[in-house]
């Protein structure tokens, strides 16, 4: 037992101790139900382009942690017609799913597969978290935008047609119903992330009808938070605002179409779409990738050179791990990825490096803190020096640690 | 008398061939109709008239200060002012009047400065009738970084073009059942024709190698896809410029990282509308952004996109750069290139300097002390 336990504490104390594992030895206020670590399972559709290189990426990190998660793969494609019925029952039954980018091809009759699964799950929300992170420089600082974007209904309804040749007629739909529920949502997520003002965006000068439902919904909503601050900005000035001066923004609320470019843009003054993390959630069901949609299934030169970007889909999957009520977990990862991106040594292209996703992969899992093969063994170590310092208290304390001391510089 | 009525045969004879030329596309025939008009317009002796709106608030001033700096640079022209009206003219619904838009047609050339739309029902907006009445059929807006004025981005240099007349802002909304709203997004293949032709002739005849179509043809398929279809057809015409299309979302991240990417940029309304306002605001804001609407029958209304400042109205406080830039638009519209390079470099050489900065640009300086010292530099 003192052999053991001095391996132990030997281990316990050769951690570096870095400004980033300050957070990460959080005391053990999280209580689990018993039963809770049991793996749970998670639907992973790697998708098109360089959608397969970065699941692995998840893959192989979610290995290294030994996290509490097993993923059942499906190959989708995106250019099949319909998402297989297999697929969805999957997901219906497992709640959670992790996803590449799926191409939705241009202009050819068929309806783009992401916006298929939104609706089937009714996915009503798409969150994108677009922040500065340490290390990475950018043109802009202070920045941390969350947007939720209306996920079903708007200008991405589908609805087209060709009233005579030459005249094309696509219709916007907005109802009171998912305006309401997705300021409901904006608001929770603000009150419940200790978020202070909810801003959002329209273009209710020349939409009146559409876009004014959309607000009014919106200002309905505000009136029962009282606590958070709610505006409205027109949504070419709110791009305008974004490139000149996004500190001001910190949760924003956007039907479908301003939803994608304000998110985008976001992302981009941020540190770029192979970054920020994401995801899509409705009541049931929740689907985790790439944040923004730009560039998700990458181009053909990245996809020989294997030099996509994962962090992005490495920080959803972090996202999915809070979901799924794993944070120590969580926690473990986001900081790994904050440690590589700090340092600088293994970048992308995307962030102004060389190295390849593997390379990224490589360095998280090699430092502290995201591998612990030991993990199982270092809680039940945690509680054996409890005990035994306990057990020892009330006798003389002091030939303990002198002896412990000696054992460990021996 | 009888050589005034000549050059004004010819010059309509000169339009009637451009009007031609915009319906069945044929790039040497545009640019050989537009020169005989501008060596029409720009003969020393007969000064070209051009309208000028001096609109509200902070509107009187600049414009004062551009016909000022006109003078001074001896540009040939003349100008015609209308204002806005103070009641409802019944002939074009709104406070413009008749004579205003007439006096447009026929000159057609004109200088807009910001007008507040006034509350209330029962007439159009100020700019929706000009844009209904004169068939303003395409936005341009150079967007190039001010040496001299630091912004986060420093070497901007695109052009958005942008449909102006249909798509989203058709204003065809209705209540469907109670808490349901639809809302029209209309594309023709004419109106997108006539602004990807606008975009490649602007192209050629200012020297540029690329044009972008911007879209979201992977959801909006049939709307888009008709609107992609029609600039590609326009593009096999111009062998010269390289033609690409962009999806929205990439091109917002694209631009917001690195803006030297794009140089013209074609698109339908609504993405316009915000893609426009996100290259103002990638070099310095609304204040500083010249501004031209290209009409049917080769008309041009270059305008200040700003608003009317009502608060600093009257101080000699505003900042004529939107104005004088788009007045700058309004000559090389008109072929006066030797001209609208002097002004322009004027312009930009007094803000490099940074002597003479009004108070958004966060300088001291009034009005008239930025008008006098960018005439010290012509």
């Amino acid at each position: 037992m003192a052999r053991r336990s001095v391996s132990i504490l030997r281990h316990l104390l050769t951690k570096p101790l870095t400004p980033a594992v300050a957070a990460q030895t959080r005391s053990v206020t999280y209580m689990p139900r018993p039963g809770d670590g049991a793996p749970r399972a998670v639907t992973l559709i790697p998708g098109d382009g360089i959608g397969p290189l970065v699941t692995n990426a998840v893959e192989q990190v979610m290995e290294a942690m030994h996290a509490p998660v097993y993923f059942e793969k499906f190959e989708v494609t995106g250019g099949m017609p319909r998402v297989p019925e297999e697929v969805i029952e999957s997901i219906r039954k497992n709640k959670v799913c992790l996803k590449g980018g799926l191409a939705t091809p241009m202009g050819g009759g068929v309806s783009s597969l992401n916006m298929q699964l939104r609706r089937d799950l009714d996915l009503y929300a798409s969150l994108v978290n677009c922040f500065n992170m340490r290390g990475l420089q950018t043109k802009h600082d202070n920045v941390d935008i969350v947007v939720i974007r209306e996920n079903t209904e708007g200008e991405y309804s589908g609805l087209e047609h060709e009233v005579i040749p030459g005249v094309v007629e696509s219709l916007k739909v907005i109802t009171k119903f998912c305006s309401e529920r997705i300021a409901k949502y904006a608001f929770e997520y603000a009150y419940l992330n200790n978020r202070k003002k909810v801003t959002a965006v329209h273009k209710a000068n020349i939409m009146k009808l559409a876009d004014g439902l959309f607000l009014e919904s919106c200002r309905e909503v505000a009136e029962k938070y009282p606590g958070i601050a709610y505006n409205e900005i027109i949504v070419d000035n709110c791009c305008m605002q974004l490139v000149s001066k996004p500190e001001q923004f910190d949760v924003m609320v956007t039907p479908n179409l301003y939803g994608n470019l304000v998110a985008n843009t976001a992302a981009g003054i941020a540190g770029g779409t192979g970054v920020m993390p994401g995801g899509n959630v409705g009541a049931d069901h929740a689907i985790f990738e790439q944040g923004a949609s730009a560039g998700n299934v990458g181009n053909q030169k990245m996809l020989e050179q294997k030099k996509a970007n994962p962090v992005a889909l490495l920080l959803s999957s972090a996202m999915m791990l809070r979901h799924l009520q794993f944070p120590s977990f969580s926690d473990r990862l986001e900081n790994a990825v904050e440690r590589v991106i700090l340092e600088g040594k293994f970048r992308t292209k995307d962030l102004g490096g060389h190295s390849t996703t593997q390379e990224v992969v490589d360095a998280m899992n090699n430092g502290s803190g995201v591998s612990n093969a030991k993990s199982p063994d270092y809680v039940s170590a945690q509680c054996l020096i409890l005990s035994s310092i306990s057990v020892h208290v009330t006798k003389n304390m002091v030939p303990i640690l002198i002896w412990g001391s000696v054992m460990y510089f021996i | 008398m009888a050589s005034q009525l000549l050059r004004r045969l010819i010059g309509s004879r000169s339009t009637t061939r451009f009007l031609s030329g915009a319906a069945n596309p044929c790039p040497s025939l545009l640019s050989s109709s537009s020169s005989p008009a501008a060596r029409v317009f720009s003969s020393t002796s007969t000064p070209i008239t051009a309208t000028l709106f001096p609109g509200d608030g902070i509107g009187p001033e600049i414009a004062e200060s551009v016909k000022q700096i006109f003078r001074e640079a001896e540009v040939p022209i003349q100008w015609e002012e209308h204002y806005v009206g103070e009641q409802i003219d019944p002939r074009t619904q709104s406070f413009l009047t008749w004579e205003s838009l007439e006096s447009v047609r026929r000159n057609k050339v004109g200088l807009k400065g910001p007008m507040a739309t006034p509350i209330g029902k029962g007439h159009r907006s100020l700019n929706l009738t000009l844009r209904k009445e004169l068939n303003l059929y395409a936005n341009v807006r150079p967007c190039y970084s001010l040496p001299g004025y630091k912004t986060r981005y420093d070497d901007v240099d695109l052009v958005t073009i942008r449909e102006n007349t249909e798509g989203e802002y058709s204003g065809l909304e209705h209540q469907v059942v109670r808490g349901v709203v639809e809302s029209l997004k209309i594309i023709t293949r004419q109106a997108s024709l006539r602004v990807a032709e606008y975009a490649f002739h602007y192209a050629q005849a200012h020297g540029r190698k690329r044009v972008s179509a911007i879209h979201k043809a992977n959801i909006m398929q049939k709307t888009d896809g008709l609107f992609l279809k029609c600039c590609r057809e326009v593009a096999e015409k111009y062998p010269d410029i390289v033609y690409e299309e962009v999806v929205i979302d990439n091109c917002c991240m694209m631009l917001v990282k690195n803006p030297t990417l794009f140089d013209v940029l074609v698109m339908p309304n609504l993405y316009g509308d915000i893609i426009s306002d996100l290259c103002a605001g990638l070099i310095g804001g609304l204040g500083l952004t010249p501004s031209c609407n290209i009409g049917e029958g080769g008309i041009a209304l270059a305008e200040a996109v700003h608003g009317s400042a009502p608060d600093i109205a009257g101080k000699n406080l505003a900042n004529p750069t939107a104005l004088l830039l788009s007045a700058v638009t309004m000559l090389r519209h008109l072929e006066l290139h030797d001209k609208a390079d002097r002004i322009q470099d004027a312009i930009l050489k007094t803000i490099a300097e940074g002597k003479y900065r009004t108070a958004d640009l966060g300088g001291k300086s009034t009005t008239t002390d930025f008008t006098q010292a960018i005439i010290d530099h012509l």
